[in-house]
């Protein structure tokens, strides 16, 4: 579905992107997973168009969407969950979800908007429940469903996921994580998601990448990287790391 | 026909080939951040690993050798920490420097998935009983089958190395429906077979897979019609990660190449350049997913050619060409290499020994047996009887051990081998493989 060659992302004059290369293939779930700082944003952004590559290809279902427009992008197929939900606040979960159609919104369109909208609260059915509370009161699970359900609202065929857990109690990032591999069961999206809890991310993905100071060092099978020394050491807390020779 | 992992092993070429890009970038990058030989190279050629862009780019980056592996002796090649590492091989060198690979847990887990690949290539399933008349030890052969024939199901039979009479007992009361050996053991055992009076028909027997020294169609003729079996050949190496790298399937029409964790380069042996695609020359290969021990352009030495066209077993991997020749002097000898360079190096630790030698290689009972002829000084010659006797015994004690095989050496007068001008067969065959 979307096949990343040699991706080089700069901020000013610092490299932040050397040679990226992935891909995700349809109804997967892959993992991104490394340090702070290492590049998982950035790999997301460059995809997204917010912070474009100076080189590389990025091909999104045969065309390559590399120096679009994110608002083309968007309409593409691809939606990104930014880190921090960066929900609007100060407007009710019914209106953060009508601006997560933005890109289509249309009194012709009213109709089918209701439906997705109606879809988002079939799945998250405590948004309906708060449908006109200010979605600044809401707590921080539920803004974190809030922000998925204004990703699902431009109907993505491939959905980039930021951080999902960041800032969340460990029982409800549980719950997130639950919702994200029921997204990939009923919804059949395709994620890519970046997260600093690599363990979770892991154990909901298919495949994961191991990107260390803008390069890639791994590619493999959820259970490989689960297995891995390195990968366990440096991301997932076991066993800590010992000088050697 | 079953295919083990239908997801990459028919994968589309393109997405083989990204798939191949990402895991080469990250080996690289592996490699450059833990292995201080690559970093070196590297660091000499003023390249940095983000330079790679193309799985083409590759063929800016040098060989490595076996010398290189030797030099390396023994963990310098490796790119983990020896604490991460859960198993250790070598190749059969005695003494001198023998070269030794580490493997990882999850090198181990994706050496059994592809030694599942070959033997479900072949037509094992969990409903056959495997013999393994591999030597278990230092050397991968046995193992790696041994691991992929558990992860199918089938019934594991590691009866290892030698006693063929015991071996056909077991085969014939264990009823084995596999055989996994070398293909000229497999022979031995069909000649024992006669001597036993046990008619192959009455046996379970029904496929081969065989590996570790060439062979020809002949051959696979001759064994498939003396032990009713289909023989199928697989390919290898040490080196690289063990048996695993590629195998037939039921079509016998070359041997599939697992591309998903290894490229494959065809170059000229001579100077090193890449050969257009179909070309014949020596195999060069790079490993995709191996952690502990990973090569970059590992020179094999084997000489083949690459075939893209899609096999009617719908496998899209690559097949290369079944193995016949080498392009170094390397003999295999009951499945252990021998270079001529080897015995060359013994030869000069003995006073009298003129450097000049033969080696005759031929095949009794249907095992190799090696035969070395020495030229000694004259002076040697004319000595006593028993001087010479004690010369010729240690000659071969030390050749023995030296090689990891037994030798026969004969002593012979000067200027006796044969010369064509004034160059020296070194080796002659008489093997019919």
């Amino acid at each position: 579905m979307l096949r990343i060659k040699n991706i080089n992302t700069y901020y000013g004059k610092v490299h932040a992107l050397k040679n990226v290369s992935i891909h995700v293939n349809v109804g997967e779930i892959v993992a991104l997973i490394g340090a702070n700082g290492a590049g998982k944003t950035t790999v997301l952004n460059s995809i997204s168009g917010i912070t474009p590559p100076r080189e590389g290809e990025a091909i999104f279902k045969g065309v390559n969407i590399l120096g679009l427009p994110t608002d083309q992008i968007v309409k593409m197929g691809i939606s990104q969950i930014p880190e921090g939900r960066q929900i609007f606040a100060p407007l009710t979960v019914s209106t953060n979800l009508e601006l997560g159609a933005y890109h289509r919104y249309s009194r012709k369109n009213k109709s089918s908007l209701k439906k997705d909208i109606e879809d988002v609260f079939s799945f998250f059915p405590i948004l309906r429940e708060r449908r006109n509370q200010i979605a600044g009161t809401l707590s921080g699970g539920e803004q974190q469903m809030l922000a998925i359900g204004r990703a699902l609202m431009s109907k993505p065929s491939l959905l980039l996921l930021d951080e999902p857990s960041m800032g969340l109690a460990p029982m409800i990032s549980k719950d997130i994580f639950r919702m994200i591999s029921r997204l990939k069961d009923e919804l059949k999206t395709t994620i890519l998601i970046v997260e600093q809890n690599a363990k979770a991310a892991l154990q909901l993905a298919d495949r994961g990448y191991v990107i260390e100071t803008g390069k890639i060092i791994m590619e493999e099978s959820s259970k490989g990287l689960l297995n891995n020394k390195e990968v366990q050491r440096a991301y997932l807390g076991k066993e800590k790391k010992e000088i050697w020779e | 026909m079953n295919i083990w992992d239908k997801d990459y092993e028919c994968m589309p070429r393109e997405d083989i080939e990204q798939l191949q890009l990402e895991r080469l970038q990250s080996t690289l990058n592996r490699v450059y951040k833990n292995v201080q030989f690559y970093r070196k190279i590297f660091d000499k050629l003023n390249v940095l690993p983000e330079d790679i862009q193309s799985i083409q780019d590759l063929s800016n980056l040098p060989f490595t050798t076996k010398d290189d592996l030797r030099d390396s002796y023994p963990y310098d090649m490796f790119a983990v920490s020896l604490r991460e590492v859960v198993r250790l091989h070598s190749t059969s060198g005695m003494t001198g420097k023998p070269i030794v690979v580490g493997y990882t847990k999850n090198d181990l887990k994706n050496w059994s998935n592809l030694a599942a690949r070959i033997l479900t290539a072949g037509g094992v399933t969990k409903d056959d009983m495997v013999q393994i008349a591999f030597a278990y030890g230092l050397l991968t052969g046995a193992f790696g089958i041994h691991y992929g024939a558990e992860k199918i199901g089938a019934s594991v039979i590691p009866t290892s190395s030698g006693h063929t009479e015991k071996q056909i007992i077991i085969m014939k009361d264990y009823k084995t429906t596999t055989l996994v050996c070398t293909p000229s053991y497999a022979l031995r055992i069909a000649d024992t077979m006669v001597n036993m009076e046990i008619d192959p028909k009455t046996l379970n027997l029904r496929l081969g897979l065989f590996g570790g020294e060439p062979w020809s169609e002949n051959m696979r003729k001759e064994i498939e019609g003396r032990l009713y079996i289909d023989a199928l050949d697989n390919y290898g190496l040490s080196e690289v990660i063990g048996p695993g790298v590629a195998a037939e399937c039921q079509y016998k029409d070359g041997l599939h190449l697992f591309e998903d964790h290894f490229i494959p380069e065809i170059i000229d042996p001579s100077t090193g350049n890449l050969l257009p695609p179909g070309e014949k020359g020596e195999l060069v290969i790079t490993t995709l997913t191996k952690e502990a021990f990973p090569m970059i352009r590992f020179r094999t030495g084997d000489i083949t050619k690459l075939n893209w066209r899609q096999c009617d077993c719908g496998r899209t991997c690559v097949r290369i060409e079944k193995i016949m020749e080498r392009t170094d002097n390397m003999l295999i000898i009951k499945g252990v290499s021998v270079f001529p360079s080897q015995i060359e190096l013994v030869l000069y630790e003995f006073e009298g020994c003129e450097p000049h030698f033969q080696l005759v290689v031929d095949r009794k009972d249907r095992m190799d047996v090696l035969e070395v002829l020495v030229e000694v000084s004259e002076r040697i010659f004319f000595d006593e009887m028993k001087k010479q006797r004690r010369l010729l015994e240690n000659i071969k004690e030390r050749l023995s051990s030296v090689l990891g095989v037994n030798v026969d050496v004969k002593l012979v007068e000067p200027q006796s081998i044969e010369r064509d001008l004034n160059k020296y067969k070194r080796i002659i065959d008489k093997r019919v493989i």
